[in-house]
């Protein structure tokens, strides 16, 4: 325990929370020449890209479960694939039809029966014309957010290049049409674009899914382009040995660059004077100091528990405090005996994002529940079969579901007791059974995890994806609120990079990355 | 069932103004009916004659409602807690039994309010503000253990300042003021009644602040004006109108009239600092962390912008809302807030909000001040004297004991 500052190597850091954004944060910093100690409260690292097991020998990434969205940057910065990364084989969206006529939503292309000539060239140009708003967003993400009182040169160099991938890189016409668009709900976009019900019904699951939206909730395209980003990026799949995998790649990175991971180490306290953080202290009664702290937890637990409240202006922890970052989406695991069988449906096509969310009038019924602390009656899901490509994750003869089941709201009215637990957990086998009539009665083994789950399991307040919800009032520069939205804080020496800072949740890596880009930059001057 | 409409705790919407618990003796006392909103409170401006009043202030001994003022009652394991991290100045200091001026800021290191701290008992505060805190307050207590009630309505205050206060208390039969010093409390059974007394007030001068159950106000009230009617001596109720006069002599800041609070202002660059407004030196930054506190330490790395200054101004011409100018016919360089004709000092009063130029103040100043005469507009160049130091102060303010009359 080293209590004189002047000991303290200036480049010294700890990362509070060994999620997958706490070790590329800290892979990035050892790289730049930073000694990196990184502290996860779990007994493994990795965060939401976690494989758990349940029942009897079943296998699942507990929490994300589809990865879609690990940016091509972090992959080769950090040479992953040397560490062993392997994403798995790309796979498609499914949208699932009562009446067997089920849509593949493709990064380009949607087929299946009953679709119009119109929507099947409107979907390939949607897409294209939702990536190119996503691609001029990418200064945006890849940077600190820029101030726009006091910016510095690269904020200013940020806003430039963001000003000419919009009006040079989409043009003008379609730079009026992003901007049209852009803060509006995806309620309106998608029936003014897409006839088929399907469709629309698909698209709004990737703009409201993990947030407290429904489709008519403003800012949904916004939610939208954040997901279809990470299309722009890279494709979706089902990593062998669950979301698990990612983690253990970036752990063998940043090992390999001298990272110091402890598991079982949870921060109690940031500890900070004259405004400035100098250590931590553990559960366990020790304390680490080092000349920067960095957190992977969302901001209410980092300010507002980890820290004595006064060492914060008053304005800046109401802010905070008023974050809006109750969790809707619960996951539920099944271990079943069978693979379910869906009408239309072959089992390498079962292998795919399976959703249900046959029209925007579904989800947006399901959302309205979530509105008064109810559950959805009719939830809308995500479903994984990821035993299929990967027979390894459940026993012989066996496959396990997984499924991201939304709304259910963090605040349930009457709270997450047995009985309401039981009562979802129906709710979803229900809406399976519409599609897999029979699948109930293969269930060997069932896990849920409600967004108080994830709370206490994960250490996310509110259970939240994305560690608060990306509406616009809570993006860019004002994420998780102005003060703190460029990664470092009104507290010397203490950083976010975790999925509540820009530019939010998914298995990115890149709040991360740019949190470490921040770090080494201010370092530097 | 009874016809009769159940008296809740409703707010009666009739009621435009807000009675306080003197009223029914202010309302005999005021003479020309001249009545104010002082937060919601029906409040005289003036009760006969301002020069009467002012002289009562100066002279012998005035008496003014401080009901409306805004009061919070702070306890809990982490009143003190809270309170630091509230105001600017350190409160561990401030005794039990001690009073002392407090300024609090937002997040940007702007004047949101001023106000008193009373530390009533061990661990027990009292915050008094001039304007409406509560939601700040509130904010401000996000995650400590701290109970805040507001209690301007539970707690009526008389104010009794001048040169004969402490004489007209003690015939009133109050015991105890002869060791009580400036910012001191004293708490005391009076007739049977509970009050409280502070040595406190916005006068500069001798004076003292009575803190009184409302069901007791008018007995009070009574017991202090027999003093009067047993022709001892002269006891005046005052208005706002001289009281400004008094606090301008006494160079007593006014939030919101001399600068803008910072949670009223909407254009940037229009709210103040507490070096701003010349608060510097209740700024402490040895103590822990404040609301403000890294804002402020950022602007003391740069030369000081503006000042909130006080001056006297040549002549007996009114200098009111004139601009302020670096030289006769010069560039302008800020304006007059406030001001007052100070009838015991026979000068021109002010405070006024001018530029700094590198962090200095402006060699000369003056202001051009337009008058009328029979009606007729005319224009006079003056110029103004600022100064650090109150333009009234007088050594029986601090005397303890104070001096008999």
């Amino acid at each position: 325990m080293t209590n004189s500052s002047a000991a303290v190597n200036p480049k010294s850091a700890i990362i509070i929370g060994g999620g997958h954004n706490g070790l590329v944060c800290a892979s990035y910093l050892a790289k730049a020449g930073y000694s990196v100690e990184v502290l996860e409260a779990r007994s493994s690292v990795g965060g939401g890209a976690a494989t758990s097991q349940f029942g009897d020998g079943f296998q699942v990434s507990g929490l994300a479960h589809v990865l879609h969205s690990l940016h091509p940057t972090v992959c080769k910065d950090l040479k992953l694939a040397e560490s062993g990364l392997d994403t798995g084989a790309a796979i498609q969206t499914i949208a699932l039809d009562a009446m067997g006529n089920h849509l593949t939503l493709g990064k380009n292309d949607v087929t299946g029966s009953g679709l119009s000539a119109e929507d099947i060239k409107a979907y390939s140009e949607f897409k294209q014309e939702f990536r190119d708003y996503a691609s001029a967003l990418e200064p945006l993400m890849m940077n600190k957010p820029p101030r726009l009182k006091n910016m510095d040169n690269k904020d200013k160099f940020t806003l430039a290049k963001l000003g000419w991938k919009l009006r040079f890189g989409l043009g003008g016409d379609a730079m009026s049409e992003f901007l049209r668009v852009g803060g509006i709900n995806i309620y309106d976009v998608l029936n003014d674009v897409f006839d088929d019900p399907r469709i629309k019904g698909a698209i709004a699951v990737d703009a409201v899914m993990g947030q407290h939206m429904g489709p008519r909730t403003p800012t949904t395209v916004l939610t939208y382009l954040h997901r279809v980003w990470g299309e722009t990026q890279s494709q979706s799949s089902l990593p062998p040995g669950g979301m698990g995998q990612v983690a253990k790649a970036l752990l063998a990175d940043a090992k390999g660059r001298g990272v110091k991971i402890r598991t079982d180490a949870k921060v109690e306290e940031i500890i900070v004077s004259q405004g400035r953080a100098s250590g931590v202290k553990l559960a366990s009664g020790e304390q680490l100091n080092a000349a920067l702290v960095v957190s992977n937890a969302d901001a209410k637990t980092t300010f507002l528990k980890l820290m004595d409240i006064a060492e914060l202006d008053a304005m800046f922890a109401h802010r905070i405090h008023k974050t809006r970052t109750n969790g809707n989406v619960a996951k539920l695991h099944f271990g079943l005996s069978a693979l379910p069988t869906i009408s239309g449906l072959s089992t390498d096509q079962l292998a795919q994002r399976l959703l249900v969310a046959p029209d925007l009038r579904y989800v947006e019924h399901a959302f309205n529940h979530a509105k008064y602390g109810e559950y959805s009656q009719q939830p809308i899901l995500e479903i994984t079969l990821p035993s299929i490509a990967d027979p390894s994750l459940a026993p012989a003869g066996h496959h396990v579901m997984s499924v991201s089941a939304s709304f259910a709201p963090y605040a349930l009215k009457q709270g997450w007791d047995e009985q309401q637990r039981k009562a979802f957990v129906d709710t979803v086998i229900a809406v399976i059974e519409q599609y897999a009539p029979g699948f109930a009665n293969t269930i060997v083994a069932q896990e849920l995890l409600t967004p108080v789950d994830i709370e206490e399991q994960y250490h996310v307040t509110g259970g939240h994806w994305h560690h608060g919800e990306l509406a616009i009032d809570q993006s860019f520069m004002m994420r998780p609120v102005h003060g703190a939205a460029q990664y470092d804080t009104p507290i010397n020496g203490l950083f976010l990079c975790g999925a509540g800072a820009h530019p939010g949740g998914g298995i990115t890596g890149i709040p991360g990355r740019n949190a470490a880009r921040r770090i080494i930059d201010m370092g530097r001057s | 069932m009874s016809n009769v409409i159940q008296q809740g705790p409703m707010h009666d919407f009739t009621e435009v103004l807000r009675h306080s618990p003197f009223h029914d003796r202010i309302e005999q006392q005021s003479q020309i009916k001249s009545w104010s909103s002082w937060n919601g409170y029906q409040t005289a401006r003036v009760f006969d004659s301002l020069s009467a009043e002012y002289f009562a202030v100066r002279s012998s001994c005035s008496v003014m409602d401080l009901t409306p003022m805004e009061k919070y009652s702070i306890t809990g394991p982490d009143a003190l807690k809270f309170l630091n991290r509230l105001v600017t100045r350190d409160i561990s200091k401030i005794k039990p039994g001690r009073v002392t001026y407090v300024v609090w800021c937002n997040d940007d290191g702007k004047v949101l309010d001023d106000g008193t701290i009373f530390h009533l008992q061990q661990g027990e505060y009292r915050l008094c503000s001039q304007h409406h805190q509560l939601d700040w307050l509130l904010i401000s207590s996000l995650g400590m253990d701290v109970t805040i009630t507001e209690e301007t309505h539970e707690v009526a205050a008389l104010s009794v300042q001048g040169p004969t206060a402490y004489s007209v208390l003690t015939a009133a039969g109050f015991v105890g003021l002869d060791t009580l010093k400036p910012f001191g409390i004293l708490h005391t059974t009076f007739n049977g009644i509970d009050v409280t007394i502070s040595r406190t007030g916005y006068t500069g001068d001798l004076g003292y602040e009575l803190w009184v159950d409302p069901a007791n106000a008018l007995l009070m009230w009574d017991c202090v004006f027999s003093v009067k009617q047993r022709g001892l001596y002269d006891i005046r109720c005052i208005g706002l109108e001289a009281l400004e006069m008094v606090r301008i002599e006494a160079g007593f800041i006014m939030p919101g009239d001399d600068f803008n609070t910072a949670e009223t202002t909407i254009r940037a660059g229009h709210d103040r600092s507490p070096f701003e407004v010349g608060l510097g030196w209740v700024v402490n930054f040895e103590k822990g962390h404040f609301t403000g506190k890294q804002a402020l330490l950022k602007e003391l790395a740069s030369p000081i912008q503006r000042r909130l200054v006080k001056m006297s101004v040549e002549g007996n011409k009114s200098p009111d809302e004139s601009f302020i100018y670096d030289s006769k016919n010069g560039k302008n360089i800020g304006a007059i807030k406030v001001q007052c004709w100070s009838p015991i000092l026979k000068a021109n009063l002010a405070l006024a909000d001018i530029e700094y130029a590198n962090g200095k103040p402006p060699a000369e100043l003056w202001t051009e001040i337009f008058y009328k005469k029979e009606l007729a507009w005319r224009v006079q160049w003056a110029r103004c004297t600022a100064s650090e130091t109150a333009f009234w102060t007088h050594p029986r303010r601090s005397a303890t004991p104070p001096q008999r009359y």
